[in-house]
């Protein structure tokens, strides 16, 4: 499955649409990370434990989408976009959408 | 009195530690975007055939507002104005999303990264909760090619 943020796949032809994919999660952090991003409140810094839950969760969500994608026959997924929103205080929606193509 | 102690005693402490890291990271960056500066960065949406299959390449950062920061913007809002230590901390961790996702690109062999978007949002707590802290996640994706 190729992925690209692109509205073409260089160099291959896009031969048939499929439709648009999608795949998303909501994540909650949990307290022990949350401690340790109350200290980081006060010095400031990265919040490493939260940058590890995001990316876990934006892989999560893009092989739903790429799941999708391959159930409808496509082998390629192009102009993904990426969005993420916040729901509720430490609750996070992951969202990742994108048109699935066959291409050459 | 407990109170302006406690105040006192987070900013100082925000201080020290804010102001140390921050040389410490911008020191970090530029040496990173210095090795990284052979891979062809460009925000353009179509790429010439002939560069092979192309990979998505993604890089995040999630970063804290801390009480010394928020102290000082909350001053710096009652008149209006350039809030400077807000543009270095977004601008620093936006540059560090585009390092990573420079390091995912650099891993899997790419010459050159087309069509970079970056993306805020807030984590931990929502806009209206501003004040009471939480952090906000920098996030850059794009596509890798060879």
């Amino acid at each position: 499955m190729i992925l690209s943020n692109l509205e073409t796949v260089p160099g291959r032809d896009i031969v048939d649409y499929k439709g648009l994919v999608q795949g998303n999660t909501v994540r909650a952090k949990h307290v022990g990370r949350d401690i340790m991003a109350g200290l980081k409140n006060i010095v400031g810094g990265e919040l490493v434990g939260y940058t590890e839950l995001l990316d876990e969760a934006r892989s999560e969500a893009t092989s739903r989408m790429v799941a999708e994608a391959s159930a409808m026959g496509a082998n390629a997924v192009v102009n993904v976009r990426f969005s993420t929103s916040a729901i509720t205080q430490g609750a996070s929606e992951l969202y990742v959408y994108g048109t699935a193509v066959v291409i050459s | 009195m407990y109170a302006i102690a406690t105040t006192l005693v987070l900013l100082l402490i925000g201080v020290f530690f804010g102001t140390r890291a921050e040389k410490k990271h911008v020191a970090y960056l530029a040496l990173r975007e210095e090795e990284l500066s052979h891979i062809i960065v460009t925000n353009l949406k179509s790429v010439p055939d002939g560069f092979g299959t192309p990979e998505l390449v993604t890089g995040s950062t999630v970063i804290a507002f801390d009480y010394f920061r928020r102290f000082i913007a909350r001053i710096v809002m009652l008149v209006g104005g350039r809030i400077t230590m807000y543009e270095t901390m977004l601008d620093r961790a936006r540059r560090q999303a585009l390092v990573r996702l420079l390091e995912d690109a650099e891993r899997r062999g790419a010459k050159a990264v087309h069509n970079i978007r970056f993306e805020f949002s807030r984590v931990g707590s929502s806009s209206q909760q501003a004040q009471v802290g939480g952090g906000a996640e920098l996030f850059a994706y794009g596509t890798a090619v060879k």
